[in-house]
């Protein structure tokens, strides 16, 4: 197997994008990706696009070829494009399939994009399309919304381990203090535990500050063999580990509703494959849809004890320059969850974080970075390690 | 909004009326939602019907203010999980004050009115717990 870096990256900007169609967003994020590595369009071999639900939000399926062809890569080159589809993981496994087409010898320069555009719709629509991450026959029938399921792992979380609201706020406030220094972030607003307490509930205990916002955006990263990726530029970052695991579709057949079992064996496989483990991880992106969904994953892939995610980052140990900085983008709370475009999101953002480009946010001397895309309620987890070192 | 076709909610009729779910003889593990291959033996399982009494707790549970689409009406309405006697868990609507949930409440079944396919779509059923 080879080993692959990243070699180009690129955000659009995250947010409510009244003016810019699904299109627009993809291929500003892929030619913009391809300029950042210098690479010529007759070099690409391939290329992977996330995307959770064009079907749903612009009524548009065959996404792979759509962007391939208006990235100017369909009618004369033919470039082949596959679309990856995981839910909200849509993009970290894109990603990944990039990387194994990399790996494998099979193509060397290869794209993974990852695009939704969400405000087509009504949000009621959008609820709807985002629902169709659960299983429907059996949860979504029944009244379940995404909130509703990530509430009823806060309420056990709570009731197993005595995490609180004012924990649970303190990750959007977090989230929300890294986004005012990412320039692509959807908010850039300062708030405090008292905004998150008092904002109106969605599924008790959660309220409206606890939730991941509608947004639309796209992400592409260029990979290139680690063997010629100073040929593109003089920073590549290198993938050192890759993880994926599936669990139950829905969360009434997990076997401890406050893991997400998915993500847990999907860190030990990424950590099993870079020979790293949670003490050499100098920052990570993780997917916080919810702000419980934060604490299960510094919990589930090392960073805290089990049931002990809530105090650590009310001691402010997440914070960027504490012990482990978690989501310096802003996360998925402030920079914003494009649901397609997040895996590939939290890749550009440890990149940038690797080269030290990450300006007001940076990690001091940050080497080694992870991010970590779930999708549903945890049916489907990968997780990625970069460094800067080969 | 659930629109599904008329055979996609017959054909589970049996299952979400009665609670007819599915057991592994081999495991002696049960499943509601059924399923015909068991996680923990796949193909040596002898899967045949269970039908579940249906009683059983409270694992853990949220009170839904923003609703689904469809369930507008149904505002605040308790969404939980509920672990059946013989093991298996569902999602399901409990019926009932949402200040007298709590984790660990025993329930049972009901047969409940879902919701509807839309303002002019079939109106489908299915089964509701209430604190037994």
């Amino acid at each position: 197997m080879r080993e692959v870096a990243i070699i180009g990256v690129k955000n659009t900007l995250f947010g409510e994008q009244w003016d810019r169609s699904f299109r627009d967003l993809v291929v500003e994020a892929g030619v913009g990706a391809v300029e950042d590595a210098g690479v010529a369009g007759e070099k690409i071999d391939s290329m992977f696009v996330g995307n959770m639900s064009g079907g749903q939000f612009v009524e548009q399926e065959h996404i792979g070829a759509l962007i391939a062809d208006y990235s100017g890569l369909a009618k004369n080159l033919h470039v082949p494009s596959t679309r990856v589809e995981a839910a909200c993981a849509s993009g970290g496994l894109a990603l990944r399939q990039a990387i194994c087409a990399v790996a494998s010898g099979m193509d060397d320069i290869v794209i993974a994009a990852g695009v939704e555009k969400m405000t087509d719709v009504p949000a009621s629509k959008a609820s709807s399309a985002l629902a169709a991450a659960a299983d429907r026959e059996w949860e979504g029938i029944m009244g379940a919304t995404f909130p509703g399921l990530y509430a009823m792992i806060a309420r056990m979380h709570m009731h197993r381990y005595g995490t609180t609201s004012e924990q649970l706020a303190e990750v959007a406030v977090k989230n929300h203090f890294n986004g005012q220094f990412n320039p692509i972030a959807q908010y850039k607003n300062k708030i405090t535990v008292e905004t998150v307490l008092n904002s109106i509930m969605v599924a008790d205990p959660l309220r409206i500050f606890d939730c991941s916002p509608i947004t639309d955006g796209a992400s592409a990263v260029i990979l290139a063999p680690a063997d010629i990726a100073h040929e593109y530029t003089d920073t590549p970052i290198y993938v050192k580990g890759t993880g994926q695991a599936s669990d139950t579709i829905a969360l009434h057949d997990r076997r401890d509703i406050t893991t997400l079992e998915a993500s847990v064996v999907a860190g030990r496989r990424a950590y099993e494959m870079a020979g790293l483990g949670p003490k050499d991880i100098d920052l990570v992106e993780v997917h916080d849809c919810f702000t419980i969904a934060e604490i299960c994953a510094i919990e589930d892939l090392g960073f805290a004890k089990k049931g002990e995610g809530g105090k650590v980052t009310q001691q402010g140990e997440t914070a960027i320059g504490a012990r482990i900085p978690v989501n310096t983008s802003g996360g998925l709370k402030a920079c914003g969850h494009p649901v397609g475009a997040t895996g590939i999101k939290q890749a550009v953002e440890i990149a940038q974080q690797l080269r030290g480009e990450a300006g007001k946010r940076q990690v001091d001397g940050a080497e080694i970075g992870m991010t970590h895309n779930v999708g549903g309620s945890g049916a489907t987890a990968v997780v990625h390690i970069f460094s800067r070192n080969r | 909004m659930i629109t599904m076709s008329v055979p996609r909610f017959w054909r589970k009729q049996i299952a979400r009326y009665n609670l007819v779910g599915t057991y592994c003889k081999t495991c002696e593990e049960y499943f509601y939602p059924p399923r015909n291959v068991c996680p923990s033996c796949r193909r040596e399982g002898e899967i045949g019907e269970f039908k579940f009494n249906g009683n059983g707790e409270l694992v853990t549970y949220t009170v839904i203010h923003a609703a689904a689409e469809g369930f507008e009406g149904q505002t605040p309405y308790v969404l939980g999980i509920v672990q059946l006697e013989e093991g298996p868990r569902l999602t399901s609507q409990i019926v009932g004050d949402p200040k007298e949930m709590h984790i660990g409440l025993k329930v049972r079944p009901v047969f409940r009115r879902l919701g509807q396919s839309g303002e002019r779509g079939m109106i489908y059923y299915g089964t509701k717990f209430v604190p037994a």
